[in-house]
């Protein structure tokens, strides 16, 4: 099957070709325009217009069990890949359009700090990754600049820097969370996120629709559809969606020539490309290298290590709520409001290493609040069920534990060897286990987060070990490191087996943080297209 | 919603499903709120089963295996009986009748009014929200420097 040779209709030659259009994709895009390349994007998924978002219609709040669910297994959409995940506890959350999961996320936009690279030498576990956190100083203020980020500077658990736009209100849910994390003597910081609190680069300010997880209607939500794509788009980059690649081909010397993709109209092609680059995800990326398996590369495409799936990091991430005596900001507000880092950095004390972010957010509107009170037992049918739903409906606190998962080689993903996607690619399969670290520190955040409710005069305090949130982080499939034996690509993000094959997305992580990825991973997709910049005469020396 | 999603219920069912839908939220007069089998909560709720159908018609063939066949028609007590054996037991086709159930009911708009809320999607007008009480912060600025690094792998 693997062969450059076959009768499959051929596209022209492009320079690049980027298969991918989320965070990652359209940073490494529109970084690489300036160099004028013929640079071409292959997507699975179609542009969302903004007018279908959920907030335009009564049925916002409903659609998010459908087709605006986080989880492809529900949703089920034209552009979804089906995911076997029954073998774990986290289930993959993801979106598959142009913008990708950017579409769909809540927009929290921490930066790893830069203890989150250095993990053997200050801990003693996992490994450094190849390179820190002022190395990718610059790519982080580069990137706050195209997304547009709300936050404050001064926060003391980050190295000094400013976000590009005023913080997020607090509302009565921050004003709430704010006094009792004082009386504890805790930290918390205004969060930063990649909302607009004001007119930002020619997109309106937040108006507060509130549900900003499935797509901002006002379009005051950075997702890189509104702000990568059409910098990169006016610069020459050209962007194919309902494209999905099958798998990418190699020649006689062993690099990447291209890529099999179907078209919109179903039409098997071949795309042929001087340089591939990887941007479809910490799952995405690895079912396709090892969907791109052949006689040169038996195990998978750029597999020589057999660390291609491995090492899969999803932030296990328990949430505690409890309801207050009144109403809080409920859903007519961004979701997330505030930081708490008093537990993220090591102190073995706890009993475990490593550590991680409070996320306070606030509550639901009263669909959600209704079905998951109902899930939680807290909610009765019957005579009941009002009086207990109006000391529910917009009284909840709800803090989020987003834990450090550290990396494991059995947590993976491999192929499936039944399940296939519409076009008959063989989907991933995902198992994946939690270490009793991790379990320590979700017990250990479970404790602190109850006690801030409590502080906060919460009641009816409760929290799922058997349900988590699925953050959809999908982390360290595809490892970046120095030695060709022990990672996948190189401290630039270069494939060690692959010269001519980048990977740019979650992927590369070498371990996952106690935060939110996006901003890192875009960052970190600048740093490399800049590193290829600087590479360019002799890119596959 | 995926191809090929069958929609609404047989007539049996469509009884069962709504004398159940009045007993998992019923009308109350005191909180002046029509119940979840009000004509229009339960066509709304018919129409829009989608993916749980499936999971619905389980749970409706859960509930003629407790009740019998007469459910919709059974007295008052021995109905809400049957009800509550079903909705006692776990799993994903109680939680999915649920969910059909209660994504219909708290988007009905008198159960918006009643709730004091405006029956209208988020967009365009948006909520306002209050700044809330920043003189809280601090509290924290003052906090020394907390972010490890290699030069500083004791703080
Ligand atoms: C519900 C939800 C909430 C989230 N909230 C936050 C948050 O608050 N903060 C945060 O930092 N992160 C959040 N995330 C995570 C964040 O969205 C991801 O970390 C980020 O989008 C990952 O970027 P990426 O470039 O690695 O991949 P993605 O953004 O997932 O992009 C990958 C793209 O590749 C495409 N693709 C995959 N395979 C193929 C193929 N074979 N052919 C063609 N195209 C293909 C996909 O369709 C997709 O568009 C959230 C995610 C979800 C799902």
């Amino acid at each position: 099957m693997n062969d450059t040779a076959s009768p499959r209709p051929t596209d022209d030659m492009v320079d690049v070709l980027i298969i991918g259009s989320g965070a990652s994709g359209a940073a490494v895009a529109w970084s690489l325009a300036d160099t004028r390349m013929r640079i071409l994007c292959l997507e699975q998924g179609d542009w969302v217009k903004p007018t279908d978002y959920p907030t335009n219609g009564r049925d916002w709040e409903a659609r998010r069990f459908g087709d605006a669910d986080i989880l492809p297994n529900r949703r089920g959409l034209k552009a979804d890949y089906p995911v076997n995940d029954d073998n774990s506890i986290m289930k993959v959350a993801n979106y598959n359009a142009v913008g990708g999961a950017t579409v769909h996320y809540t927009a929290h936009f921490p930066r790893m700090h830069p203890s989150d690279f250095k993990v053997k030498t200050l801990d003693g576990v996992a490994d450094d990754w190849p390179l820190d956190y002022w190395t990718l100083e610059p790519y982080f203020a580069e990137n706050d600049r195209m997304m547009g980020v709300a936050g404050l500077a001064g926060d003391p658990s980050y190295p000094p820097h400013t976000p590009t736009m005023p913080p997020v209100p607090l509302g009565r849910t921050g004003t709430r969370y704010a006094q009792a994390t004082n009386k504890l003597g805790w930290h918390w910081w205004p969060s930063e996120i990649a909302i607009n609190t004001v007119e930002y680069d020619g997109r309106a300010a937040c108006i507060n629709l509130g549900n900003c997880t499935p797509g901002c209607a006002q379009g005051a939500k950075a997702s890189v559809d509104i702000t990568y794509w059409p910098a990169a788009i006016r610069a020459g980059v050209e962007l194919r969606a309902n494209c999905r690649v099958r798998e990418i081909l190699t020649n006689e010397h062993g690099m990447a020539s291209g890529v099999v993709y179907y078209d919109p109209t179903g039409v098997e092609r071949f795309q042929p490309a001087e340089v591939v680059i990887l941007a479809a995800n910490g799952v995405g990326t690895p079912r396709l290298l090892l969907n791109s398996a052949s006689g040169r590369f038996p195990k998978g495409l750029a597999n020589a290590s057999d660390l291609v799936g491995r090492n899969l990091m999803l932030h296990p991430w328990p949430m505690v709520s409890g309801y207050c005596d009144e109403e809080m900001d409920g859903d007519r507000a961004p979701q997330t409001v505030m930081w708490g880092k008093e537990f993220y950095e090591t102190d073995r004390s706890r009993g475990f290493v490593r550590g991680y972010t409070l996320q306070y957010s606030r509550g639901t509107g009263p669909v959600n609040e209704a079905v998951s009170s109902m899930v939680a037992g807290r909610l009765p049918w019957g005579k009941d069920h009002h009086r207990v739903y109006r000391t529910l409906y917009h009284r909840r606190l709800q803090i989020g534990i987003a834990c450090e998962d550290l990396p494991e080689a059995h947590n993976r993903v491999t192929l499936d060897p039944v399940l296939k996607d519409s076009h008959g690619i063989p989907a991933p399969k995902i198992d994946y286990t939690l270490s009793d670290n991790t379990k320590a520190m979700m017990e250990h955040g479970i404790a602190r987060a109850t006690q801030i409710l409590e502080a906060a005069g919460a009641k009816n305090i409760s929290c799922s070990r058997s349900v988590l949130n699925y953050p959809g982080h999908l982390l360290g499939t595809a490892r970046m490191g120095l030695d060709p034996e022990r990672s996948v690509v190189n401290e630039w993000g270069r494939c060690h087996d692959v010269r001519n094959l980048f990977i740019v997305d979650g992927s590369i992580w070498v371990t996952s943080g106690g935060v939110n990825p996006t901003s890192t991973i875009q960052a970190l997709a600048l740093y490399i297209a800049d590193q290829m910049k600087q590479r360019l005469a002799n890119l596959f020396d | 919603m995926p191809e090929g999603l069958e929609q609404g219920l047989p007539p049996r069912e469509s009884d069962d499903l709504r004398r159940l839908a009045g007993i998992m939220v019923p009308a109350s007069i005191e909180y002046r709120l029509p119940g979840a089998d009000d004509p229009a909560i339960f066509a709304d709720i018919v129409a829009s089963l989608g993916r749980d159908r499936a999971a619905v018609l389980q749970a409706l063939a859960e509930l003629r295996q407790i009740a019998g066949e007469g459910f919709a028609a059974m007295q008052d007590a021995a109905a809400e009986a049957a009800a509550m054996t079903l909705l006692g037991r776990q799993g994903p086709v109680v939680v999915a009748l649920g969910r059909a159930v209660l994504q219909c009911y708290y988007r009905d708009p008198r159960v918006h009014r009643a709730l004091g809320r405006e029956p209208r999607p988020p967009f365009p007008l948006g909520h306002k929200l209050e700044q809330g009480d920043w003189s809280l912060l601090e509290a924290q600025k003052g906090r020394a420097r907390m972010w490890r690094d290699v030069d500083n792998a004791g703080v």
